[in-house]
Order: C-alpha cells, then sequence, then structure tokens
C-alpha cells in the first residue's frame, strides 16, 4: 500500500502543542528568564548572564542537598520495589480476599500529602504520639526533632506506608495478567518457586516494574510536603532536601534569580535519571545472547 | 514409558457435587496402552483438558485413581509424575535463549551439563531449530514457540507420556499440516505414548490411531476413525465426526421395520430396545440415495461443494442431507432412500445392536 505523505497532519499536533505550551513550557520560559537576571525588588531586572548557575554548581548547600535525595531515593526504591513485590506476590488471586486486600492497599494512596506528613508528625511526637510514646516506653531514645537517624528513619517509614501500596498495586495487576498455562508448564518443567519467579514472574512484570521504578523515583526524588510537615527540613539541615532548600530561597529569601537557576539544574537531573532509568529497562533482556 | 490407567475417575470442580450435572467429569474408565496415539475429540466444556490436566496431576480428581504401568499416582504432584505437557497458547521463558529453554526441564531435575547439551542438541535437530539455539525465544513465531514448548518435552526421553493440549490452535493452517505430520513421525519413531486433545475432527482423524470421543463429561466411543464413521454408537459421535453430520429422525420401530411419519424404512436386522422413551434412525448422508425412487423429499438449498454436492431439504418434517455424485442429476421431484449398510438405531442416543 502507498503512504500518503501530507504535511498539512502536523496541524493536528496543534491542540496538544498549545495546551502543553500554556501548562508547561510558558511557565517553564519564566524560570529559564529568571535564572539569568538579578533583582533588588521594584520588578526592576539585571542581565545577570550564566553567573546563578555558576554558584549553584559550587555551591556546597546545592550538593548537600542533592546527595540527601539521591540517598533518599535510592533508599525508598530499595524498599520499596523488593516490598512491593513481596506484598504483591502473596496477595490472594482469587476469591473475597481480593477486594478486600485491593482496598486496603489503596487506602494510603488516597490520603492527601500533607495530611500524611500531619499524621506521622503527631504520630511520632515524643509527648503525645502514640509511635513516640510507645518506643520511649519500651526504653527507645527515640526523637525525630533532634536525633538526624529518627528524622530520617521516620521520614523513610512514613513514605514506605504511603507509596508502597502503588508499588504493589501495579505489581498485581503484572502477575495477574500471566495466563495460567506458565505456571501449569513450569509445574511440568519441574522449576522451583524461585524459578517461576525469576523466569516468569520478574520478565512479566518487567514493563509495570519500569513504571513503578520511574515514578516512585520521581516522586521521592521531588519529594516536599511529608518532610516539610514532619521535621521542615531539621534537624539542622539533615532532611533538607532540593526541593525544601528551593523553596526557602525563593519564597522565604526572595533569591528568584538562584532558586531558578536551582530548579533548572534540578528538573534536568530528573528528566536524565528518568531517562536513564527507562533506557536501562527498556534494553534489559531484549538483545540476543553470545 | 508406561501404561496409563484411569481407574473409574469422576471429578467436579464444586467442592459439593450432588447431581451428575456438577461434575466436569461423570465417569471415565479407560487404559491409554504404552506407546499408543490416542485424540480426546469433543466440543469445548466436554471436560477433554480437566481429563488431561487430571493425567498430568495439574487437577486432583474428585474420585478414582490414575495408574502409570502398576504404580498409583493419584497423590504424585505433577513434577513427580514424570509427563510432558504442550498447551494450547505457546509457553516459552522469554528471557531465555532457545538453548536454555530446552534445558530448563533437565536442570530442574538435576541432569548433569554434559549430558544437557547432547540432549539438547539432538532435540534441536529434531523440531527443526538448531539453528537458532542461541537466539532469545521472545523473538520467534508462534509455531516456533510451540515447537519450544514441544521441544521441552522431548528432550526428557524417559517421559511417561506426551500430552497435547489442542497444540495446534495458534498456528497457521500450512504449519498445522507440518507440525502433524512432525508429530506423527516422533510417534513412530520413539514411541511415546501420546493424547492430543482437540475440537477439530481433523487433526483427531489424521493424528491418532484411536479416537476417544467425550460429550457432557463422558467418554461416548472409543475407536479408529473408520469406527466412528461406520458405525457411531452415540448420536452425538454421528453428528460430531464427519461433514455434513449424520442425519438423525425419530422413528417407530416394528420389528425389523421402522415408521418415519407414513413412510417405512426396511431395517437390516430387527431391533428391540427395552423401555426406550426416545427412538432415532441415524443414517450418513454418504448413504442417502437421491433419485426418482423412494420416499419424496423437499429440496431447501443445494451446496456445490466441488467432488459433490450436498443435497438439503426435509423428509417427513425431519431435516436431512444426503450427497449427491458429481454428474448424477437431481429430479425434479426427487424421493431418497437409505443404504442398508448405512442404517443405524438408537435407543435415548445410544446405538442399538440390530438382529439378523
Amino acid at each position: 500500500m502507498e503512504k500518503t505523505w501530507n504535511n498539512k497532519a502536523w496541524f493536528l499536533v496543534l491542540p496538544v502543542l498549545v495546551l502543553v505550551a500554556f501548562s508547561a513550557i510558558i511557565p517553564l520560559m519564566t524560570v529559564v528568564n529568571y535564572s539569568v537576571q538579578d533583582t533588588f525588588g521594584n520588578n526592576q531586572f539585571f542581565w545577570a548572564g550564566l553567573d546563578w548557575f555558576d554558584d549553584t554548581l559550587h555551591s556546597s548547600r546545592f550538593w548537600e542537598a542533592l546527595w540527601r535525595n539521591l540517598l533518599f531515593s535510592g533508599i525508598i526504591l530499595a524498599i520499596q520495589i523488593p516490598l512491593g513485590i513481596f506484598i504483591a506476590l502473596h496477595m490472594p488471586k482469587r476469591g473475597w480476599g481480593v477486594p478486600v486486600c485491593l482496598v486496603l492497599m489503596a487506602l494510603p494512596l488516597l490520603i492527601p500529602w500533607n495530611v500524611v506528613g500531619t499524621i506521622w508528625q503527631v504520630f511520632g511526637r515524643v509527648d503525645i504520639g502514640l509511635l513516640g510514646r510507645a518506643l520511649a516506653g519500651l526504653g527507645v531514645d527515640y526523637n525525630y526533632v533532634q536525633d538526624p537517624f529518627d528524622a530520617w528513619a521516620t521520614i523513610v517509614v512514613m513514605d514506605v506506608w504511603h507509596w508502597t501500596s502503588l508499588v504493589v498495586l501495579l505489581c498485581y495487576a503484572g502477575l495477574v495478567s500471566i495466563p495460567d498455562a506458565y505456571y501449569q508448564a513450569a509445574r511440568i518443567d519441574g522449576a522451583s518457586r524461585w524459578s517461576v519467579f525469576r523466569f516468569i514472574q520478574l520478565p512479566k512484570m518487567q514493563r509495570v516494574l519500569l513504571i513503578a521504578v520511574l515514578l516512585r523515583f520521581m516522586d521521592s526524588f521531588m519529594i516536599y510536603t511529608e518532610p516539610f510537615v514532619v521535621t521542615g527540613g531539621g534537624p539542622g539541615n539533615e532532611t533538607t532536601f532540593l526541593s525544601i532548600d528551593l523553596v526557602k530561597m525563593a519564597i522565604g529569601q526572595f533569591d528568584v534569580g538562584p532558586a531558578a537557576a536551582m530548579s533548572l539544574i534540578y528538573f534536568l537531573i530528573v528528566m536524565l535519571l528518568s531517562w536513564v532509568f527507562y533506557t536501562v529497562m527498556t534494553n534489559y533482556g531484549q538483545g540476543d545472547e553470545r | 514409558m508406561a501404561r496409563i490407567v484411569l481407574d473409574h475417575i469422576r471429578h467436579s470442580y464444586l467442592s459439593n457435587p450432588v447431581r451428575d450435572e456438577d461434575y466436569a467429569l461423570k465417569e471415565v474408565h479407560h487404559t491409554f496402552a504404552d506407546g499408543g496415539a490416542y485424540a480426546l475429540l469433543g466440543p469445548s466444556g466436554c471436560g477433554k483438558t480437566s481429563l488431561l490436566n487430571i493425567i498430568s496431576g495439574l487437577v486432583a480428581p474428585s474420585r478414582g485413581r490414575i495408574l502409570f504401568g502398576d504404580q498409583d499416582v493419584t497423590d504424585l504432584p505433577t513434577e513427580r509424575r514424570n509427563i510432558a505437557q504442550v498447551f494450547q497458547f505457546p509457553v516459552v521463558y522469554d528471557t531465555m535463549s532457545v538453548f536454555d529453554n530446552m534445558a530448563f526441564p533437565l536442570r530442574n531435575r538435576g541432569v548433569d551439563e554434559a549430558d544437557i547439551q547432547r540432549r539438547v542438541t539432538e532435540t534441536l535437530e529434531i523440531i527443526g531449530l538448531a539453528d537458532r539455539a542461541h537466539k532469545r525465544a521472545r523473538g520467534l513465531t508462534a509455531d516456533q514457540k510451540q515447537k519450544i514448548s514441544l521441544g521441552r518435552g522431548l528432550v526428557r526421553q524417559d517421559v511417561n507420556a506426551i500430552l497435547f493440549d489442542e497444540p495446534l490452535t495458534v498456528i497457521d493452517p500450512h504449519m498445522k499440516w507440518v507440525l502433524r505430520s512432525q508429530l506423527k513421525e516422533l510417534h513412530k519413531r520413539f514411541g511415546y505414548t501420546m493424547v492430543y486433545v482437540t475440537h477439530d475432527q481433523t487433526e483427531a482423524l489424521t493424528f491418532a490411531q484411536t479416537v476417544v470421543v467425550m460429550f457432557e463429561g463422558q467418554i461416548v466411543q472409543i475407536g479408529t476413525p473408520a469406527e466412528l464413521f461406520e458405525r457411531p454408537s452415540h448420536t452425538f459421535v454421528g453428528y460430531f465426526i464427519g461433514s455434513p453430520g449424520m442425519n438423525v429422525m425419530p422413528v417407530t420401530l416394528d420389528g425389523a421395520t421402522a415408521h418415519l411419519g407414513s413412510q417405512t424404512i426396511a431395517l437390516p436386522g430387527a431391533a428391540s430396545p427395552a423401555n426406550a422413551t426416545r427412538i432415532e434412525l441415524g443414517v450418513r448422508p454418504e448413504y442417502v440415495r437421491v433419485g426418482r425412487e423412494g420416499m419424496p423429499m423437499q429440496v431447501r438449498t443445494v451446496e456445490d461443494i466441488g467432488r459433490h454436492r450436498i443435497v438439503r431439504g426435509t423428509l417427513e418434517g425431519s431435516e436431512i442431507a444426503a450427497i449427491l455424485p458429481e454428474h448424477d442429476e437431481l429430479p425434479a421431484e426427487p424421493r431418497v432412500s437409505f443404504d442398508p449398510r448405512g442404517i443405524n438405531i438408537y435407543a435415548d442416543s445410544w446405538r442399538q445392536v440390530l438382529g439378523a
């Protein structure tokens, strides 16, 4: 069949382009605009070139926050992905247990971020919080306001509580789509439980896992509300992530120039790392052996 | 290898079967001889896949025993029954190479690597995938994937039986024929016991020496393709095998004559079924003569299918189909008669032996 070429087809893309322009590109351009200028108020701006980028890349404050982000995302992925797979593997595949499990799993996802933060902020308080008091009663010296490790532990556990369900639901969707014949063939072939997981379940979950990893990485890397509500970035700057720092800089100190430069760098890092995850995971297991 | 004995197998998917209809398999009592090639033929939902899964142990029967040779395997799990099974949709392990797919059942059983190398290479030759041994399995076509599924059974040379569950469903028609001939070839060469489930009569009749016809959870006839055609022991077999199927008409009996409406048909022998509520006469279209003599028939359609024509219409209110040889003419007022060799009498759907 002959293919028809017609450049007018580009007009079909126009509505989407206009929408994306208003929702993403134009706001982004204002940030680009700020990032190359300086202001002393009165709505007067001066050209600053790439100074803010230079400053940001040479500031220890930026690098420290960035490492905290990377560490946090690393911990989150290392816990939530295996835990999510584990829970999904053990959820019932049929019967009345299915809706019960699905609803239980979906519950944390329905709670707004700042509410989650507030819940854990109160839950962990040493004076009135259930968790804080219980740990104190057991003789554990726990205080997320003063101890950096406790602060991190609280935020990590909170995020695991809030978001593991997402990984579970995605993996579960991948698992139930595997036809029974695969499990039957595995039994005929005498495969062990581990082989079934390694050669049937994991490969069939590859696509949903890619989505889970991407979503959890981007979300945890951009985390803001929950740690802001629980620890406010403290103790000291121990839980100050890039996003928290950014808001401090842009709204607290009104340093729009450096803040804009920093948000652009932040944006590029998220894009770059997501691309890396995507490329690695989609190419894994595609080529021929030997 | 061993013969497979199904000893009064009943199976229900309900936890509390009470009535006969609750059973997917009503009662199956049959022996598959060692080295035989069998086809389990029947419509969807007749219980043939259940029966296959009971043999391989994927399903545990509600009642009855299964024996391989003299060993009772009813309580043995699939892994320990040493059975190969090929499913309707090809199952390949996507992330493995073709070679590793075939080596998988051997590795799981702890066969040593040199042996695996030898057996897999041999089997790859047999199924004709030797040149793709180190390609990934996911890039292959459906028939190649199905060959891998088959190959995973063949590498285990000591299997008790190879079971096929409609294995050619997703295969192109011309490849179907090729694969089916290869299966027959394998059977001749290695003498595996093979049980082949299908709802396609052509597949069953060309593959098997013995065809087991199932209907509503029970075996209605076991026989060679010719027996199924000439002497269907149940009206379902008559209807299911052959194209078009057997004509079945309600009749009343009087010794060696049958009355169909106002017509009288002489039977090859007398039948005297006791307490039957429904008596029927069955005759295949191949045994219905259309001409100027016999009983008047109302013709509805004539289908020309090349070598012959199929005449469809009614005879005394019953649907009837007849085969008319290519060059025979169809009279304006056609009449039909039945060849006595092709007449069968059924009482409550089961064939009656006609006395002399």
